[in-house]
């Protein structure tokens, strides 16, 4: 059998049995001897992610994140997709992974964040080289993932920025660690008349994975994590309340064939 | 109409032309009577005709049939198996176990990443063809400016051993004389001058068959989203029957750690600086 490489996880076998841990380390730190009691859920999700302990305004930053993406509402399709498996009687993790599919999208899903993100890589702070980069949306070629014919992080039907995607920048912004959140904060008019939008959530959760050091691929299965917990929330209360009180919209049927 | 206005055009009422059902009266699908237009219709003519809304030949129908039958392989070391069958070793649910495999089909390495680029290469390459440019021009052309062409060459083997049945079921159903499939091994040989490795593989020729039966690249990556999945039902069937959780038990001394060493927990209350 070959062996498992890994530089995150570290388990000390149980004497006797080789398929029980005595202790685990994550990153170099006794997760069950020392970190519990101490260390916070942002503080472990950035250990995983990052391989270091945050500093407190790390932590700090990635907890406000958290909650402000914590639930994204019943109107998202992402939540939608959640609350339409659970209706009707599916297993939680249908539910999770109905609420993953829809959220992984370009639509305001993980996947505008990881474009965002790339957006950051290449353009840093430099005013012009997004201006350029969000005015040219034609795609290189064709991928996997659908187009979505417009710059990442703006949001396609907006009129607008909405009002909580203002006050989760502004919050997020005046935070020590957020120096792409306060830039993008200050430059959010030229940025929207470049891209022709207004600014999206998911173009702030870019901005702030950003500053924390992500990479686009560490901050796309962040955004898939973090929208979760409202998913849940969300799928639960339904199930609760059965198929028969959950919205199922009239139908019209354009009957030549298609 | 943009913005809000647009949405607001969506809501309230779901307009579509693909189909609809009415319990206790009738079910439309792509426009026909799902039990009285469509009565005894198989399951991938149902398929392709969700996807495209056209209905293929019956020898087109064997061939798209016998391209998923020839690479269901129930080995539950490769991925997707793997994950199919680990939920039911954990004793998941056999719809999560293969929600999930089918989900890690979509692969960059195998699976739906290679049929994919390799459909858009045959179908982009095969109306410069038609175009006139000559197929060392266009095999040229494209390692320039992507560096490889998906469809040929194989990590794990230089030979596909399911190339030999496939084209032989091609060339039963009277469908192996299309100019995707005759462009592709054209390639083929292109590449060979190149890299003695690179032959057409087993995703490069589907993929070319089906540019040769009108698919888009968009219609086949949806019909490529099951192309493994006959495999997985085995490997589910039994990871069930063995003890729980023993499909592939790991002991710790089987993964090999190489990140930091052992450090205590910061207690950090000052602010850093970079």
């Amino acid at each position: 059998m070959s062996a498992l490489h890994t530089r995150i996880w570290q388990e000390d076998p149980e004497p006797g049995n080789p398929f029980a841990a005595r202790a685990a380390h994550c990153h170099g730190y006794d997760v069950y001897g020392e970190m519990l009691g101490r260390a916070g859920w942002a503080d472990m999700l950035f250990l995983l992610f990052r391989g270091e302990a945050p500093w407190p305004e790390q932590a700090e930053l990635l907890e406000m994140l958290a909650v402000a993406l914590a639930n994204a509402g019943p109107r998202n399709d992402a939540v939608h997709a959640a609350m339409a498996a659970a209706a009707g009687g599916a297993p939680a993790a249908a539910a999770l992974i109905a609420a993953l599919s829809v959220g992984a999208g370009r639509h305001d899903g993980a996947r505008d964040v990881f474009d965002a993100m790339t957006d950051w890589a290449g353009c840093g702070f430099d005013l012009a080289a997004w201006q350029q980069r969000l005015g040219n949306t034609a795609p290189a070629r064709l991928d996997l993932w659908p187009d979505s014919g417009r710059a990442p992080g703006f949001d396609p039907h907006g009129r607008g920025t909405a009002g909580i995607v203002v006050q989760a920048l502004d919050s997020l912004a005046a935070l020590a660690q957020a120096e792409r959140l306060r830039w993008l904060a200050r430059h959010r008019a030229e940025l929207e008349a470049a891209a022709g939008l207004p600014l999206a959530m998911s173009g702030v959760a870019a901005a702030a994975l950003a500053d924390l050091g992500f990479s686009p691929a560490q901050g796309e299965m962040l955004f898939l994590l973090l929208r979760l917990p409202g998913a849940a929330a969300h799928a639960l209360e339904q199930r609760e309340r059965g198929f028969k009180q959950f919205p199922f919209p009239a139908v019209e049927l354009a009957e030549a064939a298609a | 109409m943009n913005g809000p206005e647009l949405l607001a055009g969506h809501a309230g009422v779901f307009r579509t032309r693909v189909g609809a059902c009415w319990p206790g009266t009738r079910a439309v699908f792509r426009g026909q009577d799902l039990h009285r237009d469509l009565t005894g219709i198989g399951w991938m003519d149902l398929f392709l005709l969700g996807i495209t809304g056209r209905r293929f030949t019956a020898n087109a129908l064997r061939l798209l049939d016998g391209m998923w039958a020839l690479t269901a392989y129930p080995d539950t070391r490769l991925w997707n198996n793997r994950v199919a069958a680990l939920a039911a070793s954990a004793r998941s649910l056999p719809s999560l176990g293969l929600a999930a495999g089918i989900a890690a089909s979509d692969a960059r390495v195998f699976g739906g990443g290679p049929a994919f680029f390799s459909i858009d290469f045959f179908l982009r390459a095969g109306e410069r063809r038609r175009a006139g440019d000559d197929v060392e021009t266009l095999v040229a052309a494209e390692l320039a400016e992507r560096r490889r062409i998906l469809g040929y060459g194989r990590p794990m083997s230089s030979t596909d051993e399911r190339l030999p049945p496939l084209l032989a079921l091609a060339a039963r159903e009277g469908l192996a004389d299309g100019e995707h499939l005759r462009l592709a091994l054209d390639v083929e040989q292109a590449l060979l001058r190149r890299q003695p490795f690179l032959k057409l593989n087993y995703a490069g020729a589907t993929a070319a068959l089906a540019a040769d039966l009108g698919l888009s690249a968009r219609q086949y990556q949806l019909y490529n989203v099951f192309k493994t999945m006959a495999g997985m039902p085995p490997c589910v069937v039994e990871a069930a029957e063995k003890p729980e959780g023993a499909l592939m038990p790991v002991p710790c001394a089987n993964v090999v750690y190489e990140g930091h060493s052992r450090r205590s927990w910061p207690e950090r209350r000052s602010t850093r600086h970079s």
